[in-house]
């Protein structure tokens, strides 16, 4: 009997397990289901290029439709999956429908935290997450508005500096004392106050928000004591996991639905992958990542694992983040403790920052700077250890290093 | 309106050929993607941040395109399988002309 796959959630890592699923020989049924109204689409150029204009709403897609249609793939958009009955091994959708499963995956990917203080319902306050966030925001992202970014992480600073190229007068709050604090070193976090600073954005560092003022929409934002005037509230402070149908089916979750080593959850039929998933990384922390990288390399293992091939992810996780001219790459895991080792002078918008863990290289932070990002990458998979005044040398280009 | 579309033939490792048409201004990546062409993962989606989209340029086309950026240039420098006519197909823009430009695809991206 040809086995029946469902897939809950038709993003990057519901593509790319149907993609895999497929090249990796299953012949059964695949089902997707999705509750926003498009096909799977990417995110990263929602707040570059998407935002900024110069990169059209069909180009964001995964695949064309057709993709869906030679693969085999039943894909149900604008609905959700409303709960999972393991015992039947079916899903609820939204429509009243039960969908009988095999396998089942979950690619619920995460939705944005919330703020919740005074007024923060207000209408002009903005989240980033889906094509029709953009859509909502750009109405209104227009040349002379006063836009109050909440958060300076990488969503709010993309923007900054995608609002900054088109004339918005743009502040950011944050309440650390240094940007992007959470995933990068502390000379990244100055490098680019510097940067955003030079093309015009104001920052408030250590700035917690308190709360909102306006009538029909928002007009002031109150933060550190203080009040602002702004025409637009853009709010980009993380993402929690979409574990809801995860908890309520009574499978292991702790902020993130657990998976093991082949994307499995504690049920055998059930998989999960991408941002709505915890799990154990290969230096053997429990982690839970919001990247491409992650959603594609574990969806991957559980088609692998679904088709009886399973392999053992551990791939070393990578991101990229575009402001202004600048690629920021960054590979491996960093972690308090580790010893810091700059590469290049800031000074050159050029330079990389290594992280070394017991002389290893656990993790590379490259400011337009590939060589430094691609090697660093490699050098982390393989453990390599390095003495930081090699790393340091720019006398050694890094393909010797290697 | 939509642009003008021009001619493109991929090549799989295995010898099979694709040829079809990419709206001006996509990139030869997006192209391949949205035409189902196996043999590009573009895992970075175009962000020049994945060197999973590397293709070998036919040479009389080498001359017409535009010459490598230091980023893509350094990417390829570490890609797997690298040869004198790689380029990332991301960062190569769809245009008048490249109409009927010729492209070889490596084995693996990875
Ligand atoms: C603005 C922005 C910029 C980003 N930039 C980068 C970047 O530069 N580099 C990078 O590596 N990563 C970036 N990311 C993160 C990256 O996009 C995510 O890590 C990735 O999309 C995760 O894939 P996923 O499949 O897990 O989740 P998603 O792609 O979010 O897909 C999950 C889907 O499931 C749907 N869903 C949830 N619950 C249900 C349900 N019950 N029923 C049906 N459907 C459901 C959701 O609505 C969603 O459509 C960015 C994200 C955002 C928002
Ligand atoms: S698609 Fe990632 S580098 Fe071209």
């Amino acid at each position: 009997m040809p086995e029946n796959i469902v897939i809950i959630g038709a993003g990057q890592a519901g593509q790319q397990a149907v993609q895999s699923l497929r090249s990796e020989g299953f012949k059964g049924a695949i089902t997707m289901v999705g509750d926003e109204a498009y096909p799977p689409y990417q995110r990263p150029p929602l707040s570059k290029a998407y935002l900024l204009g110069t990169f059209e709403r069909p180009r964001l897609f995964l695949k064309p439709d057709s993709f869906y249609e030679e693969a085999g793939c039943e894909l149900l958009i604008s609905t959700s999956a409303k709960a999972i009955h393991r015992a039947h091994r079916t899903v609820e959708l939204s429509d009243g429908r039960l969908l009988a499963y095999d396998k089942l995956l979950l690619a619920t990917g995460a939705r944005v935290r919330k703020l919740r203080c005074p007024g923060a319902d207000l209408a002009g306050i903005h989240y980033l997450k889906t094509i029709a966030d953009v859509d909502g925001l750009q109405s209104v992202f227009q040349s002379g508005k006063r836009i109050a970014i909440v958060g300076g992480g990488y969503i709010g600073l993309e923007v900054a500096a995608v609002g900054a190229k088109r004339g918005l007068d743009v502040t950011v709050f944050e309440a650390m004392d240094r940007l992007m604090a959470r995933a990068v070193s502390p000379q990244l976090s100055a490098f680019y106050a510097a940067e955003h600073e030079k093309a015009g954005v104001k920052l408030k560092l250590r700035t917690g928000v308190e709360g909102f003022e306006g009538g029909a929409k928002v007009q002031r934002i109150k933060a550190g004591g203080q009040t602002y005037e702004a025409d637009i509230v853009l709010v980009g402070i993380g993402v929690v996991p979409c574990d809801e149908l995860a908890v309520h089916a009574g499978l292991g979750c702790e902020d993130g639905i657990v998976v093991d080593q082949n994307a499995r959850t504690g049920d055998p039929h059930i998989w999960s992958a991408g941002d709505c998933t915890r799990h154990v990384g290969r230096e053997g922390h429990s982690i839970r990542l919001e990247c491409v990288q992650n959603a594609i390399d574990q969806a991957k293992h559980a088609a692998l694992a679904m088709v009886g091939k399973a392999k053992t992810y551990s791939e070393v996780p990578w991101f990229w983040s575009d402001q202004y001219d600048l690629k920021l790459q960054i590979a491996g895991l960093a972690r308090p403790a580790d010893r810091l080792v700059q590469r290049g002078r800031p000074e050159d918008r050029k330079f990389a920052v290594f992280h070394l863990r017991d002389g290893v290289v656990a993790a590379v932070e490259a400011v337009n700077a590939p060589g430094e990002y691609l090697v660093g990458k490699k050098m982390i998979a393989e453990g390599k250890a390095i003495a930081p005044e090699t790393l340091a040398d720019m006398s050694i280009p890094m393909k010797q290093m290697g | 309106m939509s642009p003008p579309k021009f001619k493109v033939t991929y090549i799989e490792d295995g010898g099979t050929a694709h040829t079809v048409e990419v709206a001006e201004g996509w990139s030869l990546m997006e192209g391949a993607v949205k035409h189902l062409i196996p043999g590009i993962d573009a895992d970075c989606g175009g962000a020049c941040a994945c060197a999973t989209c590397q293709v070998y340029v036919a040479p009389e086309w080498q001359e017409k395109l535009p010459p490598k950026g230091e980023m893509e240039e350094t990417m390829l420098d570490f890609a797997p399988d690298v040869r004198p006519t790689s380029r990332l197909s991301c960062q190569l823009r769809m245009s008048a002309a490249l109409d009927g430009i010729v492209l070889n695809l490596p084995k693996s991206q990875h």
